[in-house]
C-alpha cells in the first residue's frame, strides 16, 4: 500500500514527478524517532535499559496499541471511531458478565467479547450507511450509549475473573518466557503482535483490506465501479469492533477485572498512536506497522518520562507536544 | 437487427433545472457516435443515465432491442455498458492495476487476493494498448495523461459492448491522442460501440461516424460526420438566437491601462498569456470548460502562483503572490462558486456586504460600528438595487441574483477597481440576468475596469467591448465586440497539437 502522502495535487498540473524516497522517509521519520527517543532515554538512566523495563514498555503498550490498530482500520476508510475506549470496556463487560455471572468457560467468554465488539461495530457502521450519520457523530454516540450500558449493567461495580483462574494469563503469562527464559515477552504483547500480523494481512491480501482502502482514497469511484460500498463499510467496522473486542478481553486480563467506569480518553489516545504513525486522517492511505510505532513511541515517552522522575503532569504535556509535532514532521516532509 | 443501444424520451430534472427533455439517441454496434453541445447542453447526464449513475425521471433505455432499467454502475456494466467519466475517477492512493479490477478482484474462498493475477491482467491490457505504464504503480505518482489512460484501460477490462469516452483526450498530447484512436479503431473492427464526447472538432471529424447534437438537454439533430462541414455543426450547437442586444462599445482610446498581462504561465492550465484592459472596458472572457479562464482570474487575483509572466496595476509592475495583496491593489474576484466562496450565507446583507472592508468599521478595542455599516450597506442596497426586505436579512434568504448584488456591493465597498466576475449570472434567472448585465455596464461606464469570464456565449456577446477567447490554457485571440458565436467558437476549439508535450 502507499505510504506516500502528497497534498493534493491542483488539477492542472500536468506531471507530478514523484520519487520512492518518500515513502521510505515516512517509515523512518516514525521509526528513527523510536530509535532516537530509546537511545536517548538510555543514555539518560540506566534504569531504562533493561529487558525488563523493554517489557513493561511493551506490556503498557498492548492494549492501547490494539485499540490503535482497531482505529487505523477505520481511519484508512477516511471515518473516524470516537467509540473505541467505552467499546472496549463495554466488551471487557461482556466477558465479565459470562465468566463471572454466568460461569461459563474462559474461551467462550473470549469469544463472546469478540463477537460484542463486531456487533458494537456493526450498530456504528449502521448507523453511517444506512442513517448517513457522519461517523464522527455515529460514533460520539456510540461511545455515550455504550459507556451508559456498562456502568447500567455492572451497576457501576467492577465485575472480577476469580472465579475464572487462567483468565489473567490471557495478559499477564509469559508462553514465549517458558520457552525462552531470558526473554520474558508478556503474553498481551504476543497478542497484540499476533492481532498486527492478522490486521496487516487482511488490509494488504485481502478484499476487506482492498475495499478499505479504496473507500478512503475515493468512495465515490469505488461505488461507480460497482463495489456495494455499504455492505463493505459495515463489515470494515465491524472488523474494527471484533479488535477493538480483542482490547477488551485484553484490559480484562491485565485488570482481572472489567471496571465499568474505565475506557473513555483510551479512543483519543488510540487516535493519536495512529496519527504519530503516519496514517493520515483524510483515509486512503497508512499502515499497521506505522500505528504500532506511533503506539510505542508514545509508551517509550511516558515510561522514560517516568524513570526520570519527571512529573506526570508533564508527561501529559509531552504527548500532546510529540502528536502536534509528527504531524508537522510529516508535513515537512511532504513538501 | 435493433440498435445497440436505443434511447427514447428521456427526461431528466436537477432542483431548479430541467437538465434533458424527450431525448432520444442510438448507439449502433461498430460505430464511433460522437455527441456534442455547449456546456450544459446535457450530454454528461446523458451519459451518467446511460451508464447507471442517475435514473431518468422517464423514458425508454433499449438494449438489443429489449427495454432495461439500468439501476446503477453494475447492472450497466453486467449489460456491457462501461463509461470514461469527464473527472477522473480513480482511487489515488491505490495501484494502476487494484483500480483497474477494483470491484472484480480475483479472490480464494477465504478473501485472499491473487495480485499476481491482477498485474498480469492490467499489463495484458496495457500490451494491448500498447501503452507503458508499470501496473504496481501507485496512481497519485502518475501523469494525467496516465491516469487517463488507466481509466482508458478499466474501461476496456469490461469487454464492453458499448463504450462512452466523456472527453477523454482534455489531458492528452497528440501522440497519446494518436494511440486512443488506434485503440478505438481495432474496438469498432470487434464491434464495439463508442460514444465520443468532445469539444474538438478536428478530432470528431477524424475519428467519428455519426454526430449528435443537444442544446439546452434537448435533441438537435444528428448528422454523419464524413459530410457535414464544421461550420453546421457549430451552427446546430449554438442555434440559439441572440437578438441585436449588443454593448455600445465606448471609445476608450484615451482610456488608462487599469491591466497589463504579460506571458502569464502556470503548467499547462496557463500558457503564455498576454493582455490588457481599459478603465471603463468589459473583456470577455469565453472558451470551453477547462479552457484555463479561471485559472488565469486567479493568477491575477493571487489566488495561485504563476510560473512566469508579469502583471502591471495602473502602469505599476505589481508581485501579486496573495488575494490580499490582490484586494489591497484594487482587484476583485467574483468567484463562479458565490455560494462557497463569496459569501456567508448564514449571515446578514450587513455583515456581508462589510466582509472585505470590516477594518474600517471596528474601533480600537475590536467592537463594530454596526451604525456605520447598515448605512453603508443602505447605500449599496439603494444604488444595487437589491431587494431584501432590510440590511439585517440572512443572505442564503435572497435571491440568486440579489445575493450576486450582495457580492458586487462587498468589492465595490472595497474601492475595487478592477473587477473580475466569473460566471456571474450562473444560478441566476433570466429576469435577474439582464439586471446584472445592466449593472456590470453601468460599472464600466463608472470607469471600472472589468472581466467577465463566462461560458454562455450569448452572455459573453451581450457585455463584452472586446473578446479573449481561451483553449487550452492559451489565449487563441482577442475578437471585437461584433464577433459571431462562430467565430468565437472556431478560437475555442483551435487545438494546437505541438505545444502538448509529453506529460
Amino acid at each position: 500500500m502507499s505510504e506516500t502522502q502528497a497534498p493534493p495535487a491542483p488539477e492542472t498540473s500536468a506531471t507530478k514527478p514523484k520519487d520512492g524516497i518518500g515513502s521510505i522517509g515516512q517509515k523512518f521519520l516514525a521509526f528513527g524517532s523510536l530509535i532516537a527517543l530509546i537511545v536517548v532515554f538510555s543514555f539518560l538512566s540506566e534504569n531504562f535499559r533493561t529487558i525488563g523495563n523493554m517489557m513493561n514498555i511493551l506490556q503498557a503498550t498492548s492494549v492501547i496499541g490494539v485499540l490503535a490498530i482497531s482505529a487505523t482500520i477505520i481511519i484508512i476508510t477516511g471515518g473516524i471511531d470516537l467509540s473505541v475506549g467505552t467499546a472496549m470496556t463495554f466488551t471487557a463487560v461482556t466477558a465479565g458478565m459470562l465468566l463471572t455471572w454466568l460461569q461459563l468457560p474462559i474461551p467462550v467468554g473470549v469469544a463472546g467479547a469478540i463477537l460484542m465488539g463486531a456487533l458494537t461495530g456493526l450498530a456504528s457502521g449502521l448507523f453511517i450507511t444506512k442513517m448517513r450519520i457522519p461517523p464522527f457523530i455515529a460514533t460520539l454516540g456510540m461511545m455515550l450509549v455504550l459507556k451508559g450500558l456498562s456502568l447500567i449493567l455492572t451497576g457501576t461495580k467492577p465485575i472480577y475473573f476469580n472465579d475464572s483462574p487462567g483468565f489473567t494469563s490471557i495478559a499477564q503469562g509469559s508462553l514465549v518466557g517458558q520457552l525462552l527464559p531470558a526473554f520474558p515477552l508478556p503474553n498481551g504483547v504476543l497478542v497484540l503482535f499476533i492481532v498486527a500480523g492478522l490486521i496487516a494481512y487482511i488490509l494488504n491480501r485481502t478484499v476487506l483490506g482492498r475495499y478499505t482502502y479504496a473507500l478512503g482514497s475515493n468512495e465515490e469511484a469505488a461505488r461507480l465501479s460497482g463495489v456495494n460500498v455499504d455492505a463493505w463499510k459495515m463489515g470494515i467496522y465491524a472488523l474494527a469492533g471484533a479488535v477493538t473486542g480483542v482490547a477488551g478481553v485484553l484490559i480484562a486480563a491485565r485488570l482481572n477485572s472489567a471496571q465499568p467506569a474505565l475506557g473513555q480518553g483510551y479512543e483519543l489516545e488510540a487516535i493519536a498512536a495512529v496519527v504519530i504513525g503516519g496514517t493520515s486522517l483524510a483515509g486512503g492511505r497508512g499502515t499497521i506497522l506505522g500505528t504500532l510505532i506511533g503506539a510505542l513511541i508514545m509508551s517509550v515517552m511516558t515510561n522514560g518520562l517516568r524513570i526520570l522522575s519527571v512529573a506526570p503532569e508533564w508527561q501529559i504535556v509531552a504527548t500532546g507536544a510529540i502528536i502536534i509535532g509528527a504531524v508537522y514532521a510529516d508535513m515537512l516532509r511532504k513538501k | 437487427m435493433p440498435d445497440l443501444i436505443q434511447m427514447r424520451g428521456i427526461d431528466k430534472s436537477f432542483p431548479g433545472v430541467r437538465a434533458l427533455r424527450s431525448l432520444d439517441f442510438n448507439l449502433r454496434a461498430g460505430e464511433v457516435h460522437a455527441l456534442m453541445g455547449e456546456n450544459g447542453a446535457g450530454k454528461s447526464t446523458l451519459m451518467k443515465i446511460l451508464s447507471g449513475v442517475y435514473q431518468p425521471d422517464a423514458g425508454v433505455i433499449e438494449v438489443d432491442g429489449v427495454a432495461r432499467r439500468i439501476s446503477g454502475p453494475r447492472a450497466a456494466q453486467d449489460l456491457g455498458i462501461s463509461i470514461i467519466h469527464q473527472e477522473l475517477m480513480l482511487m489515488r492512493d491505490l495501484t494502476v492495476a487494484q483500480n483497474i479490477f477494483i470491484g472484480r478482484e480475483k479472490r480464494n474462498m477465504f478473501g485472499v487476493l491473487d495480485e499476481a493475477w491482477l498485474n498480469n491482467a492490467a499489463a495484458e491490457i496495457f500490451a494491448q494498448m500498447k501503452v507503458n505504464i508499470d501496473p504496481r504503480a501507485i496512481v497519485m505518482d502518475l501523469s494525467v495523461a496516465q491516469a487517463q489512460m488507466v481509466e482508458i484501460a478499466k474501461a476496456l477490462s469490461y469487454k464492453s459492448r458499448a463504450l462512452i469516452m466523456d472527453e477523454p483526450t482534455a489531458a492528452l498530447n497528440a501522440r497519446e491522442v494518436g494511440e486512443l484512436f488506434a485503440i478505438m479503431q481495432r474496438l469498432k473492427a470487434e464491434g464495439v460501440g463508442i460514444v465520443y464526447i468532445s469539444h474538438r472538432m478536428d478530432e470528431i471529424k477524424q475519428i467519428s461516424d455519426r454526430v449528435t447534437v443537444m442544446r439546452d438537454g434537448a435533441y438537435v439533430g444528428t448528422v454523419p460526420a464524413a459530410d457535414t462541414p464544421i461550420g453546421q455543426i457549430i451552427a446546430m450547437m449554438v442555434g440559439r438566437e441572440i437578438g441585436d442586444a449588443r454593448p455600445i462599445v465606448p471609445n476608450l482610446d484615451a482610456a488608462p491601462k487599469a491591466l497589463e498581462v504579460r506571458n502569464l504561465s502556470r503548467g499547462r492550465a496557463v500558457r503564455d498569456v498576454s493582455f490588457d484592459l481599459k478603465k471603463g472596458e468589459i473583456l470577455g472572457f469565453a472558451g470551453l470548460m477547462g479552457a484555463g479562464r479561471t485559472e488565469v482570474a486567479r493568477l491575477i487575483f493571487g489566488a495561485d502562483k504563476a510560473d512566469s509572466g508579469t502583471i502591471a496595476v495602473n502602469g505599476q509592475a505589481a508581485r501579486i503572490t496573495s488575494p490580499k495583496q490582490a484586494v489591497a491593489l484594487g482587484i476583485g474576484y467574483l468567484s463562479e462558486d458565490r455560494k462557497h466562496l463569496g459569501l456567508a450565507l448564514g449571515m446578514d446583507v450587513r455583515a456581508n456586504v462589510g466582509l472585505a472592508s470590516m477594518a474600517r468599521f471596528i474601533d480600537v478595542l475590536g467592537r463594530i460600528d454596526e451604525a456605520g455599516l447598515s448605512d453603508a450597506a443602505q447605500d449599496y442596497i439603494a444604488r444595487l438595487g437589491i431587494r431584501t426586505p432590510s440590511d439585517s436579512q440572512e443572505v442564503r434568504l435572497l435571491s440568486g441574483g440579489n445575493q450576486q448584488k450582495v457580492v458586487i456591493a462587498k468589492w465595490l465597498l472595497r474601492d475595487c477597481d478592477i473587477l473580475i466576475f466569473d460566471e456571474p449570472t450562473r444560478g441566476i434567472d433570466v429576469g435577474a440576468k439582464a439586471e446584472i448585465y445592466t449593472l456590470i455596464q453601468a460599472l464600466a461606464a463608472d470607469g471600472k475596469a472589468i472581466i467577465v469570464i463566462s461560458s454562455e456565449l450569448p452572455e459573453v456577446l451581450r457585455l463584452s467591448h472586446r473578446i479573449a477567447v481561451m483553449c487550452e490554457g492559451r489565449l487563441t485571440g482577442i475578437l471585437p465586440a461584433e464577433a459571431s458565436q462562430e467565430e468565437i467558437m472556431a478560437l475555442a476549439t483551435q487545438r494546437d497539437s505541438h505545444t502538448g508535450d509529453a506529460a
